[in-house]
């Protein structure tokens, strides 16, 4: 990707976020405990340019959602920046430093069925930001922009006097993006928006979601589990183990010459829906427990790579090729890089 | 006409409601021989893990087997009463569910859970019984296992406790296991290592596998042959590779395009319009007609019976020999 002279739309440095899971004071000096401090994400890195999608991708546990939350405010950092065309907002420490920020950026949840209050009109629902950030004043012009809203998601005007519960799961998530889209945001985080949805929905929404990124320019930070979805969104794809980015870079790239031996194993977990009958190395292991990382690089005990470098010393990330790779690996040229040939398209 | 190890026939499944009876599996019908593995697949709703329930027997009140019959090896099995089934279930038939947490007693160690499965079911006295289980647990690759015996359910991890599912299942050394979900609450880089092993150990022990899942790719990975399920009904069933490169039903074809692939650099994903028919509602005629591009008059007031393609088998007056328009209009 060429890079352009325009400061990318969203820049997050160094982004972490800990958590103190200790036992409460008491039990810590009776049973004499330690302080326990669990590093959800531990300096994560990345831009946006605007119009772009950048997309995380990890397991479950890997620290993906919590720095969606930390991008969008909901939790405030622990260490780095987040910055907004210039604008350091996670330093801001008033609500009033903040509203001018609020309504350009927005979120989309998982799961639609607990995003929505059940006890409200989806008119009411995708009305609020309109009414929390004075954007519009007067029934009608809230009524007409509710009712615009509602078709841009491919929604029928009428459905705004219907609630939550009469919605299917695909339609409650139009109704979510709506909803996002009702402040008229530059930036949408989008964490998991498909998880919960059967795959004809999901093609559906993922369809919406891209005719709306051209429609409206809109940035996505788009956060999913699955690679398939990911290649099909995303611009630019990181890589996330146990809270740090192990690999990041543009797409095509990635899911052609994955580098880290995490991003290659993950890449070797796809089923193989084209049934080209590819052999894969079988995956061992599972994620340890991030309260108590391994030592170095937090991958080694999976690694097949691994030296005494790599159980010792975290790596930091290195340009490769297009890719930013942290891996002791990679750096040595000790870990082969095979390109992967994209599966024949059926015909 | 040989037997076949299990053979559903015409299946009905209904549940009786305040508003009339809801058909939730409407005449469905199939067969799994020795060491294949099925897969049905299909959205939420589409009526797939009600089937396998049925089969185990263990469909919740007041839903009901209404129609149709389920045979094992030739047998009837879906009037037992429930003292046989009991026998069969879990000697001739194992499950293994989604969610391992809840398939297992939190109380009690796997070991005794493993032990008391297989001393019900055969009749091996309680050292043999715990030498087995041990067994049971390094197949489905369990480490140290003569240690993790003693464990509880709460020690494993997700997928550990899958594989100690999946080796309760295999306990009494049943002639087919129901897999509903089996890897869907689990992690991806999991997921793989359980359809591995799920896979192998169908190989090595020729066990049958009736594997429920909404996920193709997994379908693709480990079935022989595949159904696809939509509202209740079979639309299209046939061998794995044919139903996947070649779909000939119209919701198998809208299905696979639906599918985000790495490789397939598609701008646009294929989009089928509207959402599956509730119960309530299912359409006259073919039930997926109001949302498929191909519909005909006839879709909409005649349902289609399976009809042979020339791969698979699928419920779709198009490929009625006589009577489907286009087929027609290429003969004018």
């Amino acid at each position: 990707m060429s890079e352009t002279a325009a400061r990318p739309l969203v820049e997050v440095q160094d982004l972490a976020r800990y958590f103190d899971v200790s036992k409460p004071l008491l039990n810590r000096l009776l049973e004499g405990g330690k302080r326990q401090i669990l590093r959800a994400v531990d300096g994560v890195s990345f831009d946006i340019p605007r119009g772009r999608t950048f997309a995380l991708v990890g397991e479950s546990g890997c620290g993906k959602s919590t720095v969606a939350r930390c991008v969008v405010g909901l939790y405030p950092l622990s260490r780095g920046k987040m910055i907004f065309e210039g604008v350091d907002i996670a330093s801001m420490r008033t609500r009033e430093a903040m509203r001018p920020f609020r309504r350009r950026l927005q979120m989309i949840f998982q799961d639609p069925y607990a995003s929505l209050n059940p006890r409200w009109r989806v008119r009411d629902i995708i009305a609020e930001p309109i009414r929390a950030h004075a954007i519009l004043s007067g029934r009608e012009a809230i009524d007409a922009r509710v009712d615009e809203l509602l078709t841009q998601v491919k929604l029928n005007p009428r459905d705004g006097e219907k609630y939550p519960h009469e919605f299917s799961g695909g339609q409650r998530q139009r109704i979510s993006i709506a909803r996002a889209l009702a402040s008229n945001p530059e930036f949408l985080v989008c964490d998991e928006p498909t998880s919960a949805l059967d795959v004809s929905v999901q093609a559906q929404i993922l369809n919406l979601m891209k005719d709306l990124q051209r429609d409206l320019g809109l940035t996505y930070l788009f956060i999913s589990h699955n690679l398939a979805v990911v290649h099909h969104m995303s611009d630019e794809v990181g890589v996330m183990y146990l809270g740090r980015l192990v690999e990041r870079a543009p797409s095509k790239e990635l899911f052609r010459f994955p580098r880290h031996p995490y991003t290659q194993m993950l890449l070797d977990t796809i089923p193989d829906i084209d049934m080209t009958g590819r052999q894969r190395q079988p995956v061992a292991g599972e994620v340890p427990n991030p309260i108590d990382p391994p030592p170095g690089c937090p991958f080694n005990p999976r690694c097949a790579f691994a030296n005494d470098r790599c159980r010792t010393e975290v790596p930091v990330a290195k340009r490769a090729g297009e890719a930013l790779v942290a891996c002791h690996g990679i750096e040595e040229g000790r870990v082969p890089v095979i390109e992967r040939v994209p599966a024949p398209v059926a015909a | 006409m040989p037997n076949h190890l299990l053979e559903v026939d015409r299946l009905k499944v209904v549940f009786p409601t305040r508003r009339g009876t809801l058909v939730a599996v409407d005449d469905v019908s199939f067969h799994i021989d020795q060491g294949e593995v099925l897969g049905v697949v299909g959205e939420s709703g589409a009526g797939k893990s009600l089937t396998g329930a049925a089969i185990i027997g263990l469909l919740e009140p007041p839903g009901r087997i209404a129609g149709g019959e389920i045979r094992l090896d030739g047998r009837r099995i879906d009037n037992l009463p429930y003292s046989q089934l009991r026998r069969i279930r879990g000697k001739e038939i194992g499950a293994v569910f989604q969610d391992p947490l809840t398939s297992l007693n939190p109380l009690y160690t796997i070991g005794k859970q493993l032990t008391e499965t297989i001393e019900t079911h055969t009749d091996m006295t309680p050292t043999k019984a715990r030498e087995r289980a041990v067994q049971l647990l390094k197949d489905v690759g369990i480490p140290a296992a003569e240690k993790r015996i003693e464990s509880y359910p709460h020690q494993f991890s997700g997928g550990m406790r899958q594989r100690v599912v999946i080796a309760l299942a295999l306990c009494a050394n049943p002639r087919i296991v129901i897999a509903d979900e089996p890897t869907t609450a689990l992690d991806v880089s999991i997921q793989a290592q359980i359809i591995a092993l799920l896979k192998r150990l169908c190989q090595e022990h020729g066990t049958a596998v009736m594997l429920v899942t909404h996920d193709m790719g997994v379908i693709a990975e480990t079935a022989d042959r595949v159904a696809v399920m939509y509202a209740g009904r079979v639309a299209e069933i046939g061998p794995v590779r044919d139903v996947i490169k070649h779909p000939k039903h119209p919701y198998t074809i809208g299905l696979m395009g639906a599918i985000p692939a790495i490789g397939h650099g598609t701008e646009r994903l294929t989009q089928i319009e509207g959402a599956m028919p509730r119960l309530t509602d299912i359409p006259r005629g073919c039930a997926f007609n109001p949302r498929c591009p191909k519909v005909f008059d006839r879709c909409r007031s005649e349902r289609p019976d399976l009809l042979a393609t020339e791969t698979s088998l699928a419920s779709c007056w198009l490929y009625d020999d006589q009577r489907a328009p286009a087929r027609e209009a290429a003969h004018v």
